[in-house]
């Protein structure tokens, strides 16, 4: 039972090579049966066991170098530890400054950019898929952010306040024909509503009790949504909710559409691009109420709850309805996010609101740095628009299909774990990977190598939440401040500074 | 009255496995605190390793008894899931004592996230059925009532009712009980006289653990299939039954499992069926805000 997993002592080389072994044969004991053997089904149904011993070999070698590899991470590490200051010049500084200004300035030109480039035809999924998905999940972080870093609140049901928002527009819009901008600060307001009402009797608890209540009232709503048939539509969902409309001109191919009343040839790429624009707005206007109220009383009575709720409730904060507007605030944006995806989509159904998507919303928060409003939409571009980019890069399929990718992988792993010095092993490394891509580009590599190793029918999408569940244990193991960790104080003497996250006490603000 | 004490029967038998799951939240509540939100994932891929030994047994292996199978598969998958848990802890629950307060959980919540697509990648998206076991019934009450007694409704009290018994032995009469119980009062007090916190709390999700695979076997068994996404409901669901009980009370989790699946089979057969969950997910929102510390448990003191 001693050093197996996770011991960071440096140790000599014998000691390392037994650590390793050892966890290649916990990976070994660890993936029979659940690995080794696949329940395949015959045509009758009868479950088969079907015996796949290569990826068990395949995990057990990632495992041992794997394994070294982390001993010498570790032992870099503990040379170059040292408590470093926050850096104010240098090429971090500088992005860390300009980069939010620069990505403003990106996310306004972005459409009208792809448009001169690619043309209206071809933008259009880079506007849809990637622009207005990746912002929705950027106003939800954001939205979150408010609940979980500045408040310190971990709401697992936050994907409830979404659906409220989503069927307030669909049914006010498909009931009393309201139009989309009536309806969105409704929404709005339902979902604070709502946030209010289950926060009023549970903000009391303690914060890991909060987790599995809001959790369960998530659950609550969606069950609710799928069995009130008569209210909600069921599991069918709703369908031809009404599309967004410019002052009452809809994006649509008829005389009196948004495009002819422009005088313009008709493209749905137009309102695409509204869209686009409409979310950017919303999008924007919770990072700038977060920020601003921040600064306020309110805000950091949030922050000084998180980091020590009985001390704040000496110093006379009150700390139900502190908690309160944190949450009605983040199920407000929460709201407007729902309607925003109502309208987008033109159907709902309680599919969209499972506890997935929550969880996906909370990793992006967490993976961004809880507290961080950059951090929060970095990570959410790089979860969600890199899975969406992945799924698009067929030669990344192809190479994973023949098994040239697992076999780049494992390579990879080889030298990391067996060159210690990390600059050297990550040239070698380099240099591998493009000469065995280059060699399998122009069809130089004997497939006969590679091909056990093949995984056909890779679709990177089936890995995301492998993924996602692993980014979330790993960052909390090693980095549990998130991407970008140093924070800007919102009170201070004289000059503003940047603190490093590493010296908060709860990790994140 | 034949429908009320079948009714009974079932939520015996579904209670008998929540408390079994229970018992695995309560143990580490106890001892460090933390919900081990990944515990129901835990449970699940036990079920997916006990299918894969049944039918390896039951096709390469060739054993016709299914009752010897049926032991095997118990003892395998519990060895198996207890050396999942324990990497678990030690991967991502271990390095995180002494970090902030929610990271631990937030790290249960990744963990759960990876089990049920690791199962879903490794073993399909689909549901796995199995071949039906112990499929013999009894009439009760002769042939003027309808009550039927399954045998696997026998099996699963029965092995519940035997391993508890074991449980509350281990907990109760061995030095390693004794250790279990000293951390979870006070674990800096345990270590000062010479408990090995960190081995016990091991120990405790080896426990965990292989009580869910039970579980898990179990559930196999009686519901006769198996899917990635199974761990999330009954999990909840035991977690709902642990804070019912009282959590970190062991005796509270097996009372709140059987409350729960009663309370489940009741709701489903006299109101609605499609509301089940609702009903768990509200007993536990209303223990949580009303009763916080739950049947049998002892109140929670905040220290300053």
């Amino acid at each position: 039972m001693t050093a197996v997993a996770m011991t960071t002592e440096t140790a000599g080389f014998p000691a390392r090579l037994k650590d390793a072994l050892a966890a290649a044969a916990l990976t070994v004991l660890l993936c029979v049966p659940i690995v080794l053997l696949h329940a395949e089904a015959d045509i009758d149904g009868v479950l088969h066991p079907i015996a796949r011993p290569w990826p068990v070999a395949i995990l057990a070698f990632l495992a041992f170098f794997g394994r070294l590899a982390v001993a010498n991470f570790a032992e870099a590490g503990k040379k170059e530890r040292v408590v470093k200051p926050t850096e104010t010049s240098g090429w971090r500084a500088v992005v860390a400054k300009r980069l939010p200004g620069v990505g403003l300035a990106a996310l306004f030109v972005y459409p009208m950019a792809l448009l001169l480039i690619l043309g209206s035809g071809r933008s259009l999924k880079w506007v849809d898929s990637y622009g207005i998905q990746i912002l929705i999940y950027v106003m939800l972080g954001w939205g979150l952010n408010i609940v979980v870093g500045l408040a310190g609140l971990l709401d697992l049901g936050y994907v409830a306040f979404y659906a409220v928002g989503a069927y307030a527009y669909a049914l006010l819009a498909t009931t009393f024909g309201l139009s989309f901008w009536i309806c969105l600060p409704l929404a709005g307001i339902l979902a604070a509503l709502w946030g209010v009402m289950l926060g009023f009797p549970v903000l009391r608890l303690r914060g890991d009790y909060l987790a599995i209540v809001t959790l369960a009232f998530g659950e609550i709503i969606r069950t609710i949504l799928v069995n009130w048939v008569d209210f909600t539509g069921g599991g069918a969902g709703i369908a031809s909710i009404p599309k967004i409309t410019f002052f009452g001109l809809r994006f649509a191919d008829t005389p009196h559409g948004f495009d002819k009343f422009f005088g313009m040839e008709y493209s749905p790429l137009h309102g695409k691009m509204f869209l686009y624009y409409v979310i950017l707005c919303l999008a924007l206007i919770t990072n700038l109420v977060s920020i601003r109220l921040r600064r306020l009383p309110i805000g950091r009575a949030w922050e000084a709850l998180r980091e020590d709720e009985i001390a704040c409730r000496s110093l006379g904060v009150n700390t139900t309805n502190t908690k309160l507007t944190a949450f009605a605030l983040g199920a407000f944006f929460g709201g407007l996010a729902g309607s925003f995806f109502a309208v987008r989509q033109g159907f709902i159904s309680p599919e969209s609101f499972t506890f997935n998507e929550s969880a996906t919303i909370l990793a992006i928060v967490v993976l961004g740095g809880m507290g961080s409003q950059i951090g929060v939409a970095l990570a959410a571009v790089f979860l969600i628009g890199g899975f969406e980019l992945l799924r698009e890069l067929d030669f990344l399929r192809a190479v994973m299909s023949d098994g040239t990718g697992v076999v780049v992988i494992c390579l990879g792993t080889f030298i990391f774990g067996v060159v210690r010095e990390r600059r050297v092993a990550a040239q070698i490394t380099l240099a591998l990977i493009v000469a065995i891509l280059a060699l399998r580009f122009f069809s130089l590599l004997p497939v006969a190598i590679v091909s056990p190793f093949g995984m056909p029918g890779f679709d990177p999408a089936q890995y995301r939440g492998l993924l996602f569940g692993l980014a979330m244990v790993v960052m909390m193991v090693v980095r549990p401040r998130g991407f970008v960790s140093t924070r800007v104080p919102s009170i201070f003497l004289k000059e503003r500074k940047a603190v490093s996250g590493d010296l908060v006490k709860e990790g994140h603000g | 009255m034949d429908n009320f004490l079948q009714q009974l029967i079932n939520g015996l038998t579904l209670g008998s496995i929540y408390g079994l799951i229970a018992i695995g939240y309560t143990m580490v509540y106890g001892i460090i605190g933390m919900i081990n939100f990944a515990h129901g994932d835990v449970f699940m891929l036990s079920a997916f390793i006990a299918l894969l030994i049944f039918l390896v047994l039951s096709q390469v292996v060739g054993i016709a008894s299914l009752p010897v199978a049926f032991v095997i598969v118990l003892i395998g998958g519990m060895i198996l899931t207890s050396v999942w848990n324990w990497t678990i802890e030690r991967i991502a629950y271990r390095p995180l004592r002494g970090s902030f307060r929610l990271a631990p959980l937030i790290s249960a919540i990744g963990m759960s996230t990876f089990l049920s697509n690791f199962v879903q990648v490794v073993q399909g998206p689909r549901n796995k059925p199995v071949p039906p076991m112990f499929t013999n019934i009894i009439h009760v009450g002769g042939a003027s009532h309808q009550i039927v007694l399954q045998y696997r409704q026998i099996v699963i009290v029965v092995v519940t009712a035997v391993l508890l018994a074991g449980f509350w032995w281990l907990v109760q009469k061995t030095a390693l009980g004794r250790a279990q119980r000293a951390c979870e009062q006070d674990s800096k007090m345990a270590a000062l006289m010479g408990v090995d916190v960190d081995r016990t709390i091991s120990i405790t999700f080896v426990i965990g653990a292989s009580l869910a695979a039970v579980a898990g076997t179990l559930y196999m068994m009686y519901y006769g299939v198996v899917n990635f996404a199974d761990g999330f409901l009954p999990g909840v669901k035991a977690f709902t039954a642990a804070v019912l009980g009282g959590i970190g009370s062991i005796p509270g989790a097996v009372l709140g499992g059987l409350t729960i699946g009663l309370i489940e089979v009741f709701w489903a057969a006299y109101f609605s069926s499609d509301y089940k969950d609702v009903a768990a997910f509200s007993i536990l929102a209303i223990t949580l805000i009303f009763m916080p510390s739950g049947l049998l448990g002892r109140p929670e003191i905040e220290k300053v």
